[in-house]
């Protein structure tokens, strides 16, 4: 099957979904939406320029608290309006952390994004009066395109109208993303990630690619942050936490990291198969670890390498 | 004169690898660094370049100090490089390796939202020196993929698709048969004139090439520059053929 045809079926089940699949179903699918954002982002600093965060919830906290003051302290209540101030924070706290972080690579960058994560997640934990502390704040119904929906029950308004809002918002960000990476830019980021020393006597300033490359995964994770906080209808310090950066790490890597739309598929089955594994077995953390390590090593090349890989074998024996 | 280094020296840690070394390029020179193994020849190229910097001395490109900008913005000045352990990027085609170099000397890298299969001076240009290099029916193969000696031409013609003023070469042709070394050279001298190189400075053991080609030869040993004059001086330098070039040459 082409690549192209397995994205159209998905796509036309995707937009299908709320009127055919069970409204719970539907609803995990918000989450997913978000998530995919989130981690197109994020790959682009992990599969295209070679460095791996594991402090991107701290993006996505930021966005999701910028719906929530908007929505709860601003009265501010356009989704338009939230996503572009959660793009633009996004940006803004990016830039300073990631002009000190794209200094270091390999596990030192790792590490620090990881200790500006937890600076993140103790600022909003800490900060009660500002943040909620561990209650976190309400993330009230935004409008959408400027239509307010304040009629329609949470479970209509989430599995109807914002569920095709995000997924707008996630065919939108796979577009501008799938220019970015195919961009004269977009080559230059896979230079560095594959020599960064060959890639500077080139005349590609390895440090400012990186740091524009922090930013832009920065903006998308806020993006997607902001998307995390309508379903649930409150942000709160959990969203930032450490190991929420280690999942979308993890999803990346399940889907894999070498290919455009595999961490876009590690979300999906990340999402769906802890809410399974959840579901029957007790101790779910230790059955869904497991089956999460077996998917790794079986296919180190993730979910989406199995299915690319073919093509190139045929293609080398021919 | 186009590049000068004054005073060069390089530590590493107590180790003095280059101790005092001075060097001029005028456009239109072909010249050869030669020296026993360990003299010091990539250190001198790596510093020349930008990739290390001199623990003194000072090096200067068309009049500007140079000395510590680093590599990419020399590269951007017009110096460019290959390397004697061979770079390239692994997981890139032959053409897409060249178009980054292209990209990288029209300054499009900052065109975040263009298409790069339609950007045809980019395309253009990286084809013209798959060409050139012969590499041209290669040009879908990931450099991963490429036999070793092709590994070291795209090396070699990435740092010509930047269209340099003066280009460095560590050892070019290290690697490859005698036979296929002169090719090399060929196409390096042709691709040089195609382009409007104007100096170019290699690191050579092939006494053959290094005297088939060179205008000039700077002689270094032990971080020290031994000789450096025209051939014909340095293959009648009795200090230079005892330590460098050795009997067997002296006897051709
Ligand atoms: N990074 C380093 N740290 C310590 N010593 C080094 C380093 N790089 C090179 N050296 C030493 O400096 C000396 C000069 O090295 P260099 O690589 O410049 O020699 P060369 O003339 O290029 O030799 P070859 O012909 O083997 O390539 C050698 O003795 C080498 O061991
Ligand atoms: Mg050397």
């Amino acid at each position: 099957m082409s690549g192209r045809l397995v994205l159209a079926l998905a796509l036309g089940a995707t937009v299908l979904a709320p009127l055919v699949a069970p409204t719970y179903h539907v609803l995990l699918m918000l989450p997913f939406m978000a998530y995919a954002v989130a981690l197109l982002g994020l790959n682009l600093l992990f599969g295209y320029t070679g460095l791996v965060s594991f402090g991107h919830a701290l993006f996505l906290g930021v966005g999701a608290y910028t719906g929530a003051f908007l929505t709860s302290v601003f009265k501010v209540r356009s989704m338009e309006v939230i996503l572009v101030a959660a793009a633009a924070l996004g940006a803004l706290v990016a830039a300073p952390v990631g002009a000190l972080c794209v200094r270091y690579v390999k596990i030192y960058f790792g590490m620090l994004t990881l200790a500006f994560g937890m600076v993140f997640y103790t600022f909003v934990l800490k900060f009660y009066r500002l943040t909620g502390g561990d209650e976190g704040m309400p993330f009230l119904r935004p409008t959408l395109l400027g239509r307010s929906i304040e009629g329609l029950p949470k479970t209509d308004y989430l599995a109807g109208p914002y569920y095709y809002y995000s997924l707008a918002v996630l065919v939108l960000a796979t577009l501008v993303m799938w220019r970015i990476v195919h961009s004269p830019f977009g080559l230059c980021l896979k230079t560095i990630r594959d020599n960064p020393t060959k890639a500077e006597t080139l005349g590609i300033g390895v440090a400012r690619y990186r740091w524009c490359a922090f930013v832009i995964s920065a903006v998308y994770a806020a993006v997607g942050g902001a998307l995390l906080g309508p379903p649930t209808g409150n942000v709160d310090p959990t969203l930032a936490y450490w190991t929420q950066s280690g999942n979308i790490v993890f999803m990346t890597l399940l889907g894999g990291f070498a290919s455009f739309f595999g961490p876009v598929l590690g979300a999906f089955v990340f999402i769906y198969l802890q809410d399974w594994v959840m579901s029957v077995v007790p101790f779910w953390r230790l059955i869904f670890g497991a089956i999460l390590a077996a998917i790794v090593i079986a296919a180190p090349g993730g979910l989406a390498g199995l299915w690319v890989r073919r093509p190139s074998v045929e293609a080398s024996s021919s | 004169m186009i590049l000068r280094a004054e005073g060069l020296r390089k530590l590493y840690g107590e180790f003095c690898a280059l101790d005092g070394v001075s060097l001029a390029i005028s456009a239109g020179e072909f010249v050869s660094i030669i020296g026993p193994n360990g003299a010091g020849k990539s250190t001198l190229v790596n510093v020349l370049t930008g990739v290390l910097r001199p623990t003194a001395g000072a090096v200067t490109f068309r009049d500007r100090d140079v000395s510590g900008i680093g590599p990419a913005r020399l590269a951007r000045l017009g110096i460019a490089r290959s390397f004697q352990l061979v770079q390239v990027f692994p997981d890139l085609t032959v053409l897409e390796t060249l178009q980054a170099a292209v990209v990288s000397r029209l300054g499009h890298g900052a065109r975040l939202f263009a298409s790069l299969a339609a950007d045809r001076a980019v395309r253009e240009g990286a084809l013209e020196i798959a060409e050139l290099f012969g590499l041209g029916r290669k040009r879908h193969v990931p450099a991963r993929h490429l036999p070793q000696g092709d590994k070291k031409l795209l090396d070699v013609a990435s740092a010509f698709a930047l269209r340099p003023q003066i280009i460095l070469l560590d050892e070019p042709t290290s690697g490859v048969s005698t036979a296929d070394k002169t090719a090399i050279m060929e196409t390096l001298v042709s691709a040089s004139k195609r382009i409007g190189v104007q100096a170019i400075i290699q690191v050579e053991h092939d006494m053959d090439i290094v005297f088939g080609y060179s205008d000039r030869i700077i002689a270094l040993h032990e971080g020290r520059v031994l000789a450096d004059g025209p051939p014909a001086a340095i293959e009648a330098d009795r200090r230079v053929v005892d330590t460098v070039i050795g009997r067997r040459a002296r006897a051709r």
